[in-house]
């Protein structure tokens, strides 16, 4: 397959104008408010995709666990920025600690029993028997401190609250603790082959998200935190301005609706610079030493380990930056929204939607997986405006109230799914290496023998 | 002189760009023993691939009893007469010996009791572990029940690809007498061997292949007196 | 080299009524069930430590303990572990001979139970019904009709051409997120995303009422028609399904398929045949999992997806790609499900120990927590499962 030529400068250029012009015409056709709303969230998409990108496309690492990541990032936005619960933290703070640190007496006592225990018969019953008067334990301290806690208000607080930061200082603290995490979820499985791998942190994923849900102590769970701080200034704030009014005179918009759109405008540019740098950086992590060693050991891990490299240490480390960047995009999304509800993750939505945009958008390509992000974000988007629309345009030859037509109307927005797994099965079969692939050769092995040929 | 009962002629095939076979021809009558020696990366293995089908010739053909058999797949030559034991995962593992041979026999499987039994009288280990695994066995046991899965189908000719290896020295010794007993039924048999001097002194002939070319043919027994041949390649 | 010898479940009835050399038999490890044995007896054991330690003023009721553990965890515990044995049985087989996690496993059984519950539906409105079993047994075949006829098409329209160029397994994997898509919204334009129940007959076959009046114990046993129906269905199966897999040619042929394909090519299996009836029999058992499921609890699309963790999870337990090895681990997942986060205070309070707290170790919503931490345990420690199976 020669596609190598073509994607020199023109087709990146080509796809994201028709992308640009798919948003104006939303824009045009639907209303600019859309169009922003769109934009936003086809960034922090495309984000999560180049974050998948960094451990599928250099490391070829089957991270199944996007949401949980997003999900942590969607927590850190809560504990930087909300404001501290004092009252919690009197009746719950010293029991919650007491238990935290039972929690690690256990987990210590098991290492060390699993080390000093020759007698295999005997180390599982002590081990176990250790583990359940651990939990027994920490459980006493833990369980009347939640219950304390939780008591505080519940109706706004019922958690120990946040720092009261900036929330923008949450999208670094995001990405700090999904890297965290992803720390100690790839020291346990990174050793696991792709499907394990891939099953494991889908697992993994669901664990910390059923977390979330449950421990409102920690961020209020299914209860959800609403009321998260904004890092850009408020619609009706902008409106009451004399010199917004003003504008809005002179550009000949309603100001309601102008301030929906430069508030989103806004966002926009703190996310699209998010998206920059780090695209910048990774782009220049993949054409360094280390990202041409990372591709290596990816083509051929085998080949790799016996020229001396750490594969298992590389792979954390890819783990760890990608996570870190999904995480930061998981922060970015609940600042966005302006609440965190844990309920909202779903491993369609956070992990499979963006393995199709990373597939779609060309894997090992971090161009292709922003591209992706944006046109996968797109078409799920539109996929639901547009199922309806096509259902009616279908069933219009029936009865208005024809059973069949209502429940056709009723479930066309779930259209969306088969259009996504259609165009992921297409893209696989036409062009399997995505819409913008990995420009291979260039950059990889077969280019520095050549270079060194010609010096 | 009539044509060989199987012949492999003038093949040229190989890998990817580069060709490993330039051109070598094999042959073997029905109840002969062919033996192809050479040194490493001479192309033994892949002349026997070529001639079974597992790769593609770019020129040459393969003729089995005067038939030309050179478009045939595998299993399509497995049905005009032709038994293979590759030279590794060459059994079932988790199936039992005896469903290996059935899987043998899996084109064909009439009479399937007859051919066992008679099998078994060449490889008692067929009835003794005939519910065991193939995987539990030893090495010798395994490529005992491989050359019986591959002689399953009654072929006229067996092809073996390196068959004593990861066999112990004694078992070598029992493994080509039973060969020479297969062929004694008047079956051809095409063997890859490293253990050049051993099975040149029972073969009937003898293919010398280097650098994918015959270098000597002749019979077994004039090989290993050939000066040449003997310097070259049997060490002296 | 001499591989280690690794009890197959497929020969393991046969081995010992062979004449094995001692030494070997001897060499064997110990057999995989035994672990759980020694365990099962340590609870036992435990049990009755209790029963007699615990013993202050005459307030112990084994009896009753008993009989709400029975009620609450192991008629539960066996019902929801054949339902995912069945569900991983499929994952097992098609990981066998294609090489590859099918992640559109959990949604071929939401969509062959949705294929049921319409058939249902249908039967419903002819006036046909089963008498005290569920009208769902009767719709059965139209359903495995339907995911039959969606996995083959998969197969023709995706998988094929992968299986022909013998593509990398993530190859598969990524095409059976593409088929998970598809399938799931399929299932939600037919039937939409909401809720469906559709077990009709007899709901019990031994009420709580009944059981107490019968026993006079002030604990009830409830005996839903859906758990032994789920039981009964489940061992014909899984026998039907042994049988097949050691008894027929085209049973044996796969197995051969699974344990080296380019044997089997060479011994003239076609793989394409092979191909064919592993989707057949895994969108069967997929479907009967589903309904099976279903009728225990109810059916709901997205409830249907996230059986997916718990279905790979029991495979992977069992070891994967051992038929055997994932009936046990849908009960070794099913079980520790449902024993973690199961409340004991009552079962507690009648071995004598009364206290306020509920005794539950983990909350309901953790599930899948316990799931995932079987799992890492497994991979970790004993990364070929319990029955060894294939290292992926």
């Amino acid at each position: 397959m020669r596609m190598d030529t073509d994607t020199g400068m023109g087709r990146p250029f080509w796809l994201a104008l028709a992308m640009a012009m798919a948003l104006v015409a939303v824009g045009v056709l639907q209303s600019w408010n859309v169009a922003m709303a769109i934009l936003n969230l086809q960034l922090i998409s495309a984000l999560m995709a180049l974050g998948v990108n960094i451990q599928w496309g250099y490391g070829g690492l089957f991270n199944f666990g996007i949401m949980g990541f997003t999900a942590l990032g969607g927590l850190a936005a809560v504990l930087v920025a909300m404001p501290p619960v004092a009252e919690a933290w009197a009746v719950g703070g010293r029991g919650m600690a007491t238990a935290a640190v039972t929690m690690a007496g256990t987990a210590a006592a098991i290492w060390a029993l699993h080390r000093l225990i020759k007698v295999k018969a005997l180390r599982g019953p002590a081990m176990a028997l250790v583990f359940v008067v651990g939990l027994a334990l920490t459980r006493s301290f833990y369980s009347p401190s939640v219950a304390a806690i939780e008591a505080v208000d519940p109706s706004v607080t019922g958690f120990l609250g946040g720092l009261g930061l900036p929330i923008m200082v949450s999208w670094l603290a995001g990405g700090a603790l999904a890297a965290a995490v992803a720390w100690v979820i790839g020291r346990i499985t990174l050793g696991l082959q792709s499907d394990y791998l891939a099953i494991a942190t889908l697992g993994i994923s669901a664990a910390l998200v059923a977390v979330l849900r449950n421990e409102d102590w920690l961020a209020r769970g299914v209860k959800n935190v609403t009321t998260l701080p904004r890092p850009v200034p408020y619609e009706q704030d902008l409106q009451g301005q004399d010199w917004f009014v003003d504008l809005s005179v002179r550009v000949g918009m309603d100001p309601s609706l102008l301030s929906g759109i430069a508030v989103k405008a806004l966002y926009a540019l703190l996310f699209g610079s998010v998206l920059l740098v780090l695209f910048w950086l990774s782009h220049r992590a993949l054409h360094s030493p280390w990202g041409r060693m990372m591709r290596a050991i990816r083509d051929n891990r085998d080949a790799a380990e016996a020229m001396g490299k750490d594969v298992t240490r590389r792979h954390l480390q890819v783990f760890v930056l990608g996570s870190a960047v999904v995480g930061i995009a998981g922060a970015m999304l609940v600042t966005l929204n302006g609440q965190f509800t844990p309920a909202s993750y779903a491993p369609f939505r956070y992990t499979f939607l963006i393995w199709v945009m990373v597939i779609v958008g060309g894997s090992g390509n971090n161009g292709g997986a922003i591209l992706g992000g944006f046109l996968i974000w797109f078409l799920w988007v539109q996929a639901e405006v547009g199922g309806p629309w096509l259902m009616t345009l279908l069933t219009s030859g029936l009865q208005e109230d024809a059973p069949l037509r209502q429940h056709l109307l009723n479930v066309a927005p779930h259209m969306r799914q088969l259009v996504m797994g259609c165009i992921l099965l297409v893209v696989l079969r036409l062009s399997p290496r995505g819409l913008l692939p990995e420009p291979r050769g260039r950059h990889g092995l077969a280019q520095q023998r050549n270079g060194t040929e010609h010096s | 002189m009539p044509d060989p009962f199987l012949i492999g002629e003038a093949i040229i095939c190989g890998y990817g760009d580069a060709n490993i076979l330039h051109g070598c021809t094999i042959s073997v009558e029905k109840g002969e023993i062919a033996v192809i020696v050479g040194p490493n990366g001479a192309g033994k293995s892949t002349a026997m691939k070529a001639i079974f089908g597992l790769l593609t010739l770019r020129e040459g053909s393969v003729h089995l009893g005067g038939q030309d058999i050179s478009t045939l797949t595998p299993p399509d030559r497995v049905a005009a007469g032709m038994g293979f034991v590759p030279q590794t995962h060459n059994v079932f593992p988790s199936l039992t010996v005896r469903e290996n041979l059935e899987m043998g026999a899996y084109l064909c499987p009439q009479n399937i009791e007859d051919r066992i039994e008679q099998l078994a009288r060449l490889f008692p280990i067929l009835k003794e572990r005939s519910r065991q695994p193939a995987g539990e066995l030893s090495g010798g046991q395994r490529q005992q029940v491989a050359v019986a899965r591959a002689m399953m189908t009654q072929p006229q000719v067996l092809m073996l690809d390196e068959p004593t290896a990861g066999v112990s020295p004694i078992l070598v010794q029992e493994l080509f007498a039973k060969v020479q007993e297969i062929a004694a039924a008047g079956i051809a048999v095409l063997i890859v061997e490293q253990n050049a001097r051993q099975a040149l002194s029972f073969a009937h002939k003898g293919f010398v292949l280097v650098q994918g070319k015959n270098r000597f043919t002749g019979t077994g027994q004039d090989l290993l007196d050939d000066p040449d041949v003997r310097q070259s390649f049997l060490g002296g | 080299m001499e591989p280690p010898p690794h009890p197959s479940p497929v020969d393991s009835n046969v081995v010992d009524t062979q004449a094995v050399d001692t030494k070997a038999e001897t060499k064997r490890p110990p057999a995989p069930w035994r672990r759980p044995l020694w365990i099962a007896v340590g609870v036992a054991l435990g049990l009755a430590v209790l029963s007699m330690v615990s013993r202050d003023g005459g307030g112990i009721d084994l009896l009753n303990a008993l009989v709400r553990f029975a009620n609450f965890v192991v008629i539960p515990g066996i019902s929801y572990g054949c339902q995912l044995g069945l569900g991983a049985l499929g994952v097992t087989l098609i990981y066998a001979v294609m090489r590859f996690s099918d992640f559109a496993h959990a949604d071929t059984m939401a969509f062959g139970a949705m294929g049921v519950i319409l058939a249902t539906r249908v039967l419903q409105g002819m006036g046909i019904s089963a008498g005290p079993l569920p009208t769902a047994l009767l719709a059965l075949p139209f359903g495995i009709l339907g995911a039959v006829t969606l996995a083959l098409v998969f197969d023709r329209a995706v998988y094929r051409f992968y299986r022909r160029q013998r593509a990398a397994p993530v190859t598969f994997v990524i095409a059976s997120i593409g088929a998970m898509f598809v399938t799931n919204g399929l299932v939600r334009l037919i039937i939409g995303p909401g809720d469906q129940r559709f077990a009709d007959g007899d709901r019990f076959i031994i009420r709580v009422q009944t059981f107490k009046e019968m026993t006079g114990l002030s604990e009830g046993l409830a005996l839903r028609t859906t758990h032994v129906i789920t039981l009964v269905v489940a061992v014909m199966v899984v026998l039907g399904l042994f049988v097949f897999l050691n008894r027929t040619p085209l049973g044996k042929a796969m197995r051969a398929y699974a344990d080296n394909e380019d044997l089997a090519l060479l011994s003239g299996i076609n793989p394409e045949r092979v191909a064919l009836w592993t989707w057949i029999i895994a969108a069967t058992l997929a479907t009967i999992a589903g309904t099976l499921y279903g009728l225990d609890k109810s059916f709901k699309p997205f409830t249907y997806f996230q059986l997916l963790l718990p279905i790979f999870a029991s495979a992977i337990v069992g070891g994967i790609g051992k038929p055997l090895g994932a009936i046990a681990g849908g009960f070794v997942v099913a079980f520790s499900e449902i024993a973690f986060t199961y409340p004991y205070r009552k079962i507690l309070g009648y071995l004598g120990f009364e206290t306020d707290s509920l005794v539950q170790l983990l909350s309901t919503d953790y599930k899948f927590a316990v799931c995932f931490i079987i799992l890492v345990v497994v991979l970790i420690w004993r990364p070929r499962g319990i029955f060894q199976g294939r290292v992926i």
